[in-house]
């Protein structure tokens, strides 16, 4: 019975504890440290509790408490959310808040000292680089264009594929390939893939979708059982069913993409105001987290390239 | 003699209890999608939402026209209706009058079977086996046209089909009742008289059934306009005008596709979108209300 009612009591402080994490991670981008410390605390004697055997590993996380607090490009959403999830399992003290409000306006909150880190899923500006933020290129998005394997044509200039997906160029015999009509195929206004693919290519808004697929795995199925048809994915869930196509003669590969030929990629900055090295304890632990192997592990797994 | 008392009480304040669970849950679902739905029609203009045609919620001058979307859902619950009900209604005579019991329960089992078939398997056979035959359609009809932009049968008559075959067992099974449930003398009278089998059921049982067969094409309006998985794998999901063989997006894909990664004010759009597709639903449910009080007056 006491047994029972201790685990009960256990439950409920950890429940309450999760709570008031979850509800300080909403509030306290404004910057109050007061409030979040106590909940800190609550969540360390928590996990003190329940994994004294896991202490010795995470003396030394333990150590470490207080905030990070990140704002800026929602096409990171995924990369970030995964990131802090992964961080936060390892350094239980730490909170990590993110703020998903577009590259350049997470780029002025960090200029504006607000926020620790900026995300932005695009090189620095150079006036910003002025200003003292310091690009750190965290991972590289890449998007492969795809067709079904029937299709002829495997290399296309990015002025011809900007018209095919602004209905320019509508059957593939404009291309030299064979007389079929081109099912343009692209994802939902919102995702992250389209964004990019339009912002990359200069197309954005005026795009003549025939398509619109809400997952990556729906674009990638309908291609490849589409006869004639193009579309855009994530590079790294490309797969036999469909052809990547070359970009003005070069391969979507992560090779390419490293070397920074390949059109359709991009960086994700997380940028800091001076060097790493010149920044608090805890923005220096989330660096080096996502430069080790845990972090690098993350990174694949949402489908991102890992930076030299 | 009193432990029976608090047991009879108590058994009635738990049936009470759950009778509120159902109150409780409509009316905070009706007061949630009228407070999360109803600001945005002020920030946007009930006209520029209802009657726009552009949907671009992503922009840089963000447009949220839904009127394209709105008369997809429209033209496409209608032309499915116009499709499934024949089909359903003449079903429902052959189960009722025509069909000997063994053949009966063949046919009864398939359409208690089509019933239960979940809506993502008539998705992916749409997507499979429909589209492909559609685009060869397309391609057929449209030829070497280049105005036409191909959608590789993803199109709103996919999304047609699809739902005909859908509602087939709403209407069916609730008019085999009413129809069962039409009185015997009504037919030996009929017969009597000199009617010939056919004469009778199309001019004495049908009639005499109206109101329960009116409730099955009701219902079955309800289920094609709810319907989002299926219509999402079918439909091809871009905001066009819904003609047979464009690809087109309703109210609830809209939804659905875009619930993920929306933010801001188009998250908030989403909402009235769903609002407009509750007030749809209120409505069809308002009169199959009535068509079911009307059938209780008879």
């Amino acid at each position: 019975m006491k047994k029972k009612l201790l685990a009960v009591l256990c439950a409920t402080g950890l429940l309450t504890a999760a709570l008031t994490g979850c509800g300080n991670n909403e509030t306290q981008t404004t910057g109050t440290t007061e409030q979040t410390e106590t909940t800190v605390v609550e969540t360390q004697e928590t996990e003190e509790d329940t994994q004294a055997t896991e202490e010795t590993e995470t003396e030394d996380a333990a150590n470490l408490s207080g905030t990070i607090s990140l704002a800026g490009s929602t096409s990171m959403e995924k990369l970030c959310e995964a990131m802090s999830e992964s961080f936060m399992e390892k350094y239980p003290g730490i909170t990590v808040t993110v703020e998903y409000t577009g590259s350049g306006a997470g780029l002025e909150s960090l200029a504006s000292g607000s926020v620790d880190i900026g995300n932005s899923s695009r090189h620095l500006k150079d006036e910003e680089l002025s200003g003292g933020a310091v690009e750190n290129v965290v991972a590289i998005d890449g998007i492969a264009v795809i067709e079904d394997k029937e299709n002829t044509v495997t290399d296309i200039s990015a002025e011809d594929l900007a018209k095919i997906y602004t209905g320019e160029i509508s059957n593939w015999s404009e291309l030299g390939g064979k007389d079929e009509a081109i099912v343009v195929i692209g994802r939902e206004a919102g995702s992250g893939t389209r964004d990019a693919f339009e912002e990359l290519l200069e197309v954005a808004d005026n795009c003549a979708y025939a398509q619109e697929l809400d997952s990556t795995g729906a674009v990638l199925a309908k291609v490849a059982s589409t006869p004639g048809a193009i579309g855009y994915v994530s590079l790294d869930v490309v797969d036999d069913s469909v052809i990547a196509i070359s970009i003005d003669g070069i391969e979507p590969t992560e090779e390419k993409i490293l070397a920074g030929n390949y059109l359709l990629s991009r960086p994700f900055v997380m940028a800091t105001n001076g060097e790493i090295s010149a920044q608090n304890d805890l923005v220096k632990t989330w660096f080096d987290y996502i430069k080790s192997e845990n972090g690098k592990a993350v990174i694949s797994q949402v489908g991102l390239i890992i930076p030299e | 003699m009193k432990k029976k008392a608090i047991i009879e009480k108590t058994a009635k304040i738990i049936f009470m209890i759950c009778a509120v669970i159902a109150i409780f849950a409509v009316c905070s679902i009706t007061l949630y999608m009228f407070m999360k739905g109803a600001p945005t029609f002020q920030k946007v203009g009930v006209s520029e939402l209802l009657f726009g045609t552009k949907w671009a919620p992503t922009a840089k001058e963000p447009s949220y026209g839904i009127l394209y979307i709105i008369l997809s859902s429209v033209v496409g619950t209608f032309a499915s209706v116009l499709i499934g009900v024949p089909i359903g209604l003449l079903t429902a005579v052959f189960l009722s009058e025509i069909a000997g019991k063994h053949l009966g329960s063949v046919v009864r089992g398939a359409v208690e079977l089509l019933a239960a078939i979940p809506s993502v398997i008539y998705g992916l056979i749409g997507m499979m086996v429909l589209n492909p035959w559609m685009y060869q359609l397309e391609k057929s009809v449209f030829g070497s046209n280049s105005s036409h932009k191909f959608t590789g049968g993803a199109n709103m008559l996919s999304a047609i089909i699809v739902l005909a075959i859908m509602i087939l067992p709403t209407v069916i099974s609730v008019s085999t009742s009413s129809l069962k449930a039409v009185p015997d003398n009504l037919r030996s009278a009929s017969l009597a008289l000199g009617a010939t089998k056919m004469q009778t059921i199309f001019q004495v049982v049908i009639p005499a059934a109206k109101s329960g067969i009116l409730t099955g094409v009701v219902l079955g309006i309800g289920r094609a306009l709810g319907e989002a998985m299926a219509i999402n794998m079918v439909a091809g999901g871009a905001v066009n005008i819904p003609l047979p063989f464009n690809s087109v997006r309703t109210l609830t894909t809209q939804i659905v596709s875009e619930m993920g990664y929306a933010q801001g004010l188009h998250r908030q759009v989403l909402f009235s979108v769903g609002l407009v597709l509750y007030i749809f639903i209120m409505i069809v449910n308002f009169i199959l209300l009535k068509a079911r009080k009307k059938g209780v007056g008879e």
